[in-house]
């Protein structure tokens, strides 16, 4: 276990960068396929959010539910996706840029999180507006903190042995 | 139609926050998720500008759609916000978590009201 635990120390705290430092003297070679995924899966996460929005409508002064929504369950899979990627399986370089970057970067959004939040206090929903902002947070940190211990619980218990962070 | 401008503003917004990201923190060695931060204040302003003009008339359907769900929707991130937020609380960087949710939280509002009273000042 205590060997494992190295492995952990290299993970960076930026999931977008990868477990290797960036060369300093060439950062953009070889990144064109990069990316073109990371673009395929912004798209795609884009159109799933939109797609959301139009399902779920939410009148512009009531509480952004269906953002909140998007945001908590993108933060959710994220949580698992990154367990899996960087504790279980060797995947293959351009799976972690398409989906985590891609996908779930394109689909969860801080842009528009703010921005309702700035409709809100102009509507004078102040109450609603400030339930939003710390309600969005609260669920989405509980959201990625809970699917990554129950991902590494699941590790340990199904996959061999402890996940390497389980043991803690 | 309105869904290939959300495709076209993914397109381009998704690349532009790693290509963003990358290029930040190939240039500082703090653990501070700089980049992140960056793409989402950026994003921030750019959709309160956006969400202004379109509320003096200025900005079409189809330009939010575009630049706002599209572009700036995907520019931004929560996914990763929240997933470095807690890297940085298991690794013992306490300090720095609290002052990423803060900062991005204070300083990303900030942005969106700047955007969007910058947006009445120009077009209103």
């Amino acid at each position: 276990m205590g060997s494992s635990r190295s492995d952990v120390v290299h993970e960076p705290i930026d999931p977008d960068t990868g477990p290797v430092p960036p060369a300093r003297h060439s950062p953009w070679r070889g990144q064109g396929p990069v990316v073109g995924v990371v673009a395929v899966g912004g798209a795609l996460g884009a159109t799933a959010r939109y797609g959301a929005s139009l399902l779920w409508v939410t009148p512009p002064s009531a509480f952004p539910w269906t953002i909140l929504l998007v945001n908590a369950v993108g933060c959710a899979i994220i949580g698992v996706f990154l367990v899996l990627i960087t504790e279980m399986w060797t995947a293959h370089r351009l799976m972690r840029p398409f989906f985590g970057t891609g996908v779930l970067g394109g689909f969860t959004t801080f842009s528009a999180y703010a921005v309702d939040f700035t409709r809100l206090v102009q509507d004078g929903r102040i109450a609603i507006a400030f339930g939003y902002l710390l309600g969005t947070l609260v669920v989405a940190m509980t959201a990625v903190w809970a699917a990554m211990a129950a991902t590494r619980r699941v590790l340990g218990v199904y996959g061999g042995g402890p996940g390497r962070r389980a043991a803690r | 139609m309105n869904w290939l401008l959300v495709i076209a503003g993914g397109l381009v917004g998704a690349p532009l926050r790693y290509l963003t990201d990358r290029a930040v923190q190939t240039r500082h060695d703090s653990v501070f998720p700089w980049g992140t931060f960056l793409v989402n204040m950026v994003g921030c302003l750019v959709l309160g500008l956006l969400t202004g003009a379109a509320a003096e008339g200025a900005a079409s359907q189809r330009l939010q759609l575009l630049l706002g769900t599209g572009l700036c929707g995907a520019l931004t991130t929560y996914s990763t916000f929240s997933y470095e937020t807690l890297r940085l609380a298991e690794e013992g960087a306490r300090l720095f978590a609290v002052a990423n949710v803060g900062l991005s939280l204070v300083v990303g509002v900030g942005a969106a009201f700047a955007g969007t009273g910058l947006a009445h000042a120009i077009w209103g």
